[in-house]
């Protein structure tokens, strides 16, 4: 079992998840965040925490978003630690409304 | 006078409560811009507050958030004074006069009461004695549980109770193998319960488990979980809960479970977990000890995310010879700390603690985590909640008095008391003493449950 960023966070980076994250496993580039399943607790606390919902429990993740599963696991430990909360992207309000939140 | 928070002038803070928050206050102030000293006070031998005797034995994945608070624990600057209670061997405005500014993170350590006849039987409990208890908390080693029984009964339906019910329905093989007291899996081991019914005051729509939770009671190895299908009919306003694509998600995940649970109808199991809907407890009743629980049907009724119970009149009596409460929790008021007494918490705005609800700032003291907001939210809540308390304190700087004596001032007022305090080296060695303890059984530690046999250790 782990915890996983899917594409919803890609462009917005709205970032309300980290700053609950017990374990400091989020981590970041230019786009969105990924979590290191080798860190994260499968705590839960991130993911009413998101706007966009873009975090899923490994067992509620949708047939179509598996994908995000090894993205996760392969980008996380190359990429920086993300502790505190960041400014979101430019456009993310536009990008959350045309998700439909 | 050189300015606060520089190597020449360290700003000195005391923590009071060794959990979650208590921890990443202290983070937040030891990686912050400024010069920091912090003690960590703590009333047990033991730090980690709830992660270490509330999260449930079964749930080894979440205690690994100890090892973010060891490398608190390792920063510059860090104290731990383990086995001081503060209240009692210090009190808080010798703390004031020591430091230039205390953080009370201790939690809420009771439980709100039903208030209805009978509470007080024998056998009729609350959840914080036994998760205290198979927790191995030195505070609950000596409570008893009768577990012979065939019906247990519990009332709440948020996590805690979720943790209660499992470990009462779980084998002791699935258990002994977990960080489990030793005193609690062999009263466990005797166990006669074949009926656990977890009672919710509201309907399934508004039952406070997460889905995580509730998904662990269709994979029991010994429990079939049971719900009456008729439960699960939703009035309209649950409906528009249920169907709500942000506030509705959760609700909607845990309907889906509750359904397989009411279709798996396969009793095959030595245990069966029934939940039950929309049912208030009235009355206990028994003949000097726990019989049986009188419970009212409730309906619901008002705007969807505000819907209210009230009792129909209509009662039903469930027989059981043992009764958890988990209705939620309070704080416990220490002397000289203004106190919220309806509310179970130290008030205050944005951590700063105030004279009473809608009182004045009290300057230099200041609070986070349960005791702040409340017993809601998870480990990690705690983090965003210690944060924000810290970046309140820090805006008040200028305003902190000066001439703080900090570490020594405390080490020196419990020596002249006679408190034997304990530091985090010697924790560190109770800690290991109790892994290899734990080892020969095949358990990640085999908890010391009495503050003697701590000390002991440290001879
Ligand atoms: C049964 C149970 C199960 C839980 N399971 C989970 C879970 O699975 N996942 C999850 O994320 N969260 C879980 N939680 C919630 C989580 O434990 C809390 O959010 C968190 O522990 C609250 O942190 P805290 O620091 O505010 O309080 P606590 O963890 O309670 O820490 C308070 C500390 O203060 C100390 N203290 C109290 N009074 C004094 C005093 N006067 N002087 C000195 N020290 C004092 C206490 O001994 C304690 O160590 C659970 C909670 C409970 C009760
Ligand atoms: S809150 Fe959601 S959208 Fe924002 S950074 Fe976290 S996962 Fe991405
Ligand atoms: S589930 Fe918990 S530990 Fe994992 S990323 Fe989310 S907040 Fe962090």
């Amino acid at each position: 079992m782990t915890t996983i960023v899917t594409d919803n966070c890609k462009g917005c980076r709205y970032t309300d998840c980290v700053t609950v994250c017990p374990v400091a496993c989020f981590h970041y580039d230019d786009e969105m965040l990924y979590i290191d399943p080798d860190v994260c607790i499968d705590c839960s606390a991130c993911i009413p925490e998101c706007p966009v919902q873009a975090i899923y429990e490994e067992d509620d993740l949708p047939e179509d978003k598996q994908e995000w599963l090894e993205i996760n696991a392969e980008k996380a430990p190359e990429l920086p630690v993300i502790e505190e909360k960041m400014e979101p992207l430019p456009g993310a309000d536009e990008r959350k409304a045309a998700l439909g939140f | 006078m050189s300015q606060l928070g520089t190597e020449a002038a360290p700003l000195r803070v005391a923590v009071v409560g060794a959990g979650p928050s208590g921890f990443y206050a202290t983070e937040a102030l030891l990686k912050s811009e400024i010069a920091a000293q912090v003690d960590l006070i703590e009333r047990l031998p033991s730090p980690y507050g709830l992660v270490r005797s509330g999260v449930a034995p079964d749930h080894p994945k979440l205690k690994q958030s100890i090892e973010v608070y060891k490398k608190v624990a390792a920063l510059e600057g860090f104290r731990f004074f383990g086995n001081v209670t503060v209240g009692k061997d210090v009190m808080p405005q010798e703390l004031r006069d020591i430091y230039h500014a205390v953080i009370y993170t201790c939690g809420a350590e009771t439980d709100r009461r039903l208030g209805i006849e009978g509470e007080d039987l024998a056998g009729s409990h609350t959840a914080t004695e036994f998760v205290g208890w198979y927790n191995g908390h030195p505070d609950y080693r000596n409570r008893e549980f009768d577990f012979s029984h065939e019906t247990a009964v519990i009332i709440g339906q948020g996590n805690v109770a979720a943790d209660v019910a499992r470990i009462l329905s779980k084998s002791v093989d699935e258990l002994k193998h977990t960080d489990i007291s030793q005193h609690a899996l062999d009263a466990l081991a005797e166990s006669q319960i074949k009926t656990i019914a977890v009672v919710g005051r509201r309907g399934p729509a508004q039952a406070k488990f997460t889905t995580k939770e509730l998904r662990e009671f269709l994979e029991l190895e010994n429990c079939q979980a049971a719900i009456a299908s008729e439960e699960l009919a939703l009035n309209e306003a649950s409906q528009t809960e249920v169907a709500d694509k942000k506030a509705g998600v959760v609700a909607a995940k845990n309907m889906a479970i509750f359904e397989k649970m009411a279709e798996d109808a396969e009793q095959s199991k030595v245990r069966t977990c029934r939940m039950m809907f929309c049912r208030s407890p009235i009355r206990i009743e028994g003949n000097g000890r726990i019989e049986r629980v009188v419970l009212e049907r409730n309906e619901l009724s008002g705007e969807p995310f505000s819907q209210r119970a009230s009792g129909t009149g209509e009662t039903e009596t469930l027989e059981c010879g043992l009764l958890f409460r988990s209705i939620g929790y309070r704080g416990v008021p220490i002397e000289g700390v203004p106190f919220h007494d309806s509310w179970g918490v130290f008030p205050n705005q944005e951590g700063r603690i105030t004279d009473g609800p809608d009182g004045a700032v009290v300057p230099g003291i200041y609070t986070a985590g349960w005791i702040k907001r409340g017993p809601s939210g998870i480990i990690g809540t705690n983090r965003a909640c210690a944060v924000q308390t810290v970046e309140s304190l820090m805006g008040d700087l200028s305003n902190l008095p000066a001439d703080r004596a900090g570490t020594d001032a405390l080490a020196k007022l419990l020596q002249e008391r006679g408190v034997r305090s304990i530091d985090f080296p010697e924790w560190q060695r109770i800690d290991a003493e109790e892994v290899s303890r734990g080892e020969p059984k095949g358990k990640p530690r085999e908890k010391f449950t009495r503050r003697e046999e701590m000390l002991q250790i440290l001879g």
